[in-house]
């Protein structure tokens, strides 16, 4: 609890030294961002929205990189998710599957497209010894210019004239909790995640092997447990659920593609992760607040430029903050072992 | 097309990854090479833009770069942080400080500007001749003086570096540091001397594919050099088939770098080649 608490001062203290050194007035600013992230329903259900995409592409970096597989594609698994998505929503649309199964069929194909995405990763780095951080970026990369040819090619709307995929009918989207927000059902899904990975890292013996590969080599081959599969699987997982992140955005926000549906939720999912200490349940909370922080951000826009650029440096600074004290607290206990 | 063209498409990448090769062969991977890269350029630019001197412009590049560098390494090396959480980092704070720097000094609407341009010597300016210039440079410097011998043991297996009376993170330090000045130089090179303004997120995953070059290279200076201008023939080489009349949509070609790089990597493999440390952080047991 005092953990929780320290950490809570200290993020708040670094959004506002951010605000300072940008020569923002510290109160105001943080006054404004706290009513555009909690003041009415509106910026409740605004943060909540960005709430939903951090935390389920968060859970996807937890089980990659409890495993000892850094991820770094969580962008690319998050567009071939919404592309999967897509893809099979085209034809759903005008057949006689009703709306609630063809909403659960695009979330599915997205959960295979990212996991796809995800997997040649993992089968890259077992294979062919490709380093997963290499690998996952360059195909970051793929994913995005490929959804920048398909919402201009092959997928676009033929009827507009911009690269955009035509508009989910209202039926197939997610349910949205009323007419004037856009607070959509892909909160149960964010916390179904979250549930879904505590129980499967702490609660399974597949989890359990997976927490062990991530914690060393030595410890999984005594245990004879086969580290590739292990990884492998990790990758599997991690990439269907980020591409599950893009599903729901698809079906829940955005409801067509364009070139601006990667909006790096798969990379700022990173810093989320790490920030919540790699556990399901702190990542989540972590997800809140930066839902939140994106949400207030949202409110400075009337009176500076910035915005959203100071998010990035708060996430940063906010990572290195966190691994300086750890490395000073890790120091100290080794000195005590020692003396 | 014309080879002075494609070297200069090709030298922000080239000259990151032969820094890269440097931090890597002593054992750190720097995954926040993008970033420094992303410093270089934003900084650079702003020299000179506000001096009108190109050579001051990429003076604080490159110093900008050892700074970063130094920052990087306090994490990785000193305090033995995972060094791609820290160069994650590093990538998010450089994207957010340029981004929010250039949108207080430029606005937020992307100003074009003019740069001052660098001179040229017989068509080829300054940098691309220390590019060249620093093939056999970085290749001597690591294979042939003492300094390099003890950085590549750094990398290799610290505990006879360190039995052998030399500090370890030292010679890191020093190795990051000559990495960071590279990244710097690429950066303000990419906004002086390739594009002449700067775009916000300009360097858009050339510091990433300098990292893959690195390994495509198999860690030897002219190896990676011809890989880093292969990636640069990939990279021009829609605006050559445009020119040539060839329907190609364009948004493919522009992730045929990134497929080409993956592509090889898979080929290659990984080998025994990288440095047997790379990526593992020193502890001295005291």
């Amino acid at each position: 609890m005092i953990r929780a608490f320290g950490t809570f001062a200290g993020l708040l203290l670094i959004v506002a030294l951010t605000l300072a050194l940008f020569g923002l007035p510290v109160g105001h600013s943080l006054s404004l961002m706290a009513q555009g992230a909690f003041g009415d329903k509106l910026a409740i259900t605004r943060t909540l929205v960005k709430t939903i995409p951090l935390t389920i592409t968060g859970m996807g970096i937890v089980v990659a990189w409890r495993a000892g597989m850094y991820n770094i594609g969580g962008e690319g698994q998050f567009v071939a998710g919404g592309l999967a998505g897509c893809l099979i929503a085209t034809p759903l649309r005008d057949s006689a599957v009703p709306a609630w199964i063809a909403v659960l069929l695009i979330l599915a194909a997205s959960v295979v497209g990212g996991g796809l995405w995800g997997g040649i990763a993992g089968w890259l780095k077992n294979r062919r010894g490709v380093d997963v951080v290499i690998s996952t970026i360059l195909l970051n990369f793929i994913a995005i210019q490929l959804l920048a040819w398909l919402v201009a090619g092959p997928l676009r709307d033929v009827k507009s004239g911009l690269p955009l995929t035509p508009e989910l009918p209202e039926g197939m989207m997610l349910p949205r909790f009323d007419r004037q927000t856009d607070l959509h059902a892909g909160i149960f899904v964010a916390v179904l995640a979250v549930a879904v990975v505590y129980v499967f890292l702490y609660l399974t013996k597949a989890g359990f092997r997976t927490r062990l590969v991530g914690a060393g080599e030595s410890a999984a081959r005594a245990n004879r447990i086969d580290a590739d599969r292990v990884r492998a699987n990790a990758m599997l997982i991690s990439g269907a659920l980020c591409g599950l992140a893009g599903g729901v955005e698809y079906a829940g926000v955005a409801g067509q593609l364009g070139t601006s549906f990667a909006q790096g939720w798969g990379f700022l999912a990173i810093p989320v992760a790490l920030l919540g200490g790699l556990h399901p349940i702190w990542v989540f909370l972590s997800a809140l607040y930066f839902g939140a922080l994106f949400a207030g951000s949202r409110s400075l826009a009337g009176f500076t430029d910035q915005g959203t650029t100071l998010i990035y440096i708060i996430q940063a600074a906010a990572v290195l903050g966190l691994i300086g004290l750890r490395a000073v607290g890790g120091k100290r206990r080794i000195q005590a072992e020692v003396a | 097309m014309d080879l002075a063209v494609l070297l200069v498409y090709a030298a922000p990448i080239a000259l990151a990854a032969l820094g890269e090769l440097i931090s890597q062969k002593s054992g750190v991977i720097n995954i926040g090479l993008e970033g420094m890269m992303l410093l270089g350029a934003f900084f650079g630019m702003l020299a000179a833009y506000l001096t009108g001197s190109p050579w001051l412009g990429l003076g604080l590049g490159v110093s900008v770069g050892i700074a970063a560098s130094l920052a990087s390494g306090w994490f990785c090396i000193s305090l033995g942080a995972d060094q791609v959480v820290v160069g994650t980092a590093v990538n998010l704070f450089a994207l957010g400080l340029t981004g929010s720097l250039f949108r207080a000094r430029f606005g937020a609407s992307g100003q074009l500007l003019s740069l001052p341009k660098l001179p040229q010597f017989f068509g080829i300016d300054p940098v691309i001749l220390l590019m060249i210039a620093s093939i056999p440079a970085v290749w001597w410097l690591l294979a042939k003086t003492g300094w390099g011998l003890v950085v590549r043991s750094a990398g290799e297996y610290p505990k006879a570096t360190e039995a052998a009376g030399f500090s370890v993170n030292k010679f890191r330090f020093q190795a990051v540091a000559i990495g960071g000045a590279f990244a710097g130089l690429a950066g303000a090179y990419l906004s002086i001397g390739v594009a002449g303004s700067f775009a916000e997120n300009m360097t858009n995953g050339r510091g990433f594919i300098a990292i893959a070059m690195v390994t495509f290279g198999r860690w030897k200076p002219l190896f990676v050099f011809l890989a880093a201008v292969l990636i640069g023939f990939f990279d021009s080489l829609q605006y050559l088939l445009q020119a040539k009349g060839v329907q190609v949509p364009s948004q493919l070609m522009l992730a045929l770098p990134y497929v080409v790089a993956l592509l090889v990597l898979v080929i290659v493999g990984k080998g025994t080649s990288a440095p047997a440390s790379l990526g593992v952080a020193y502890r001295r047991e005291d």
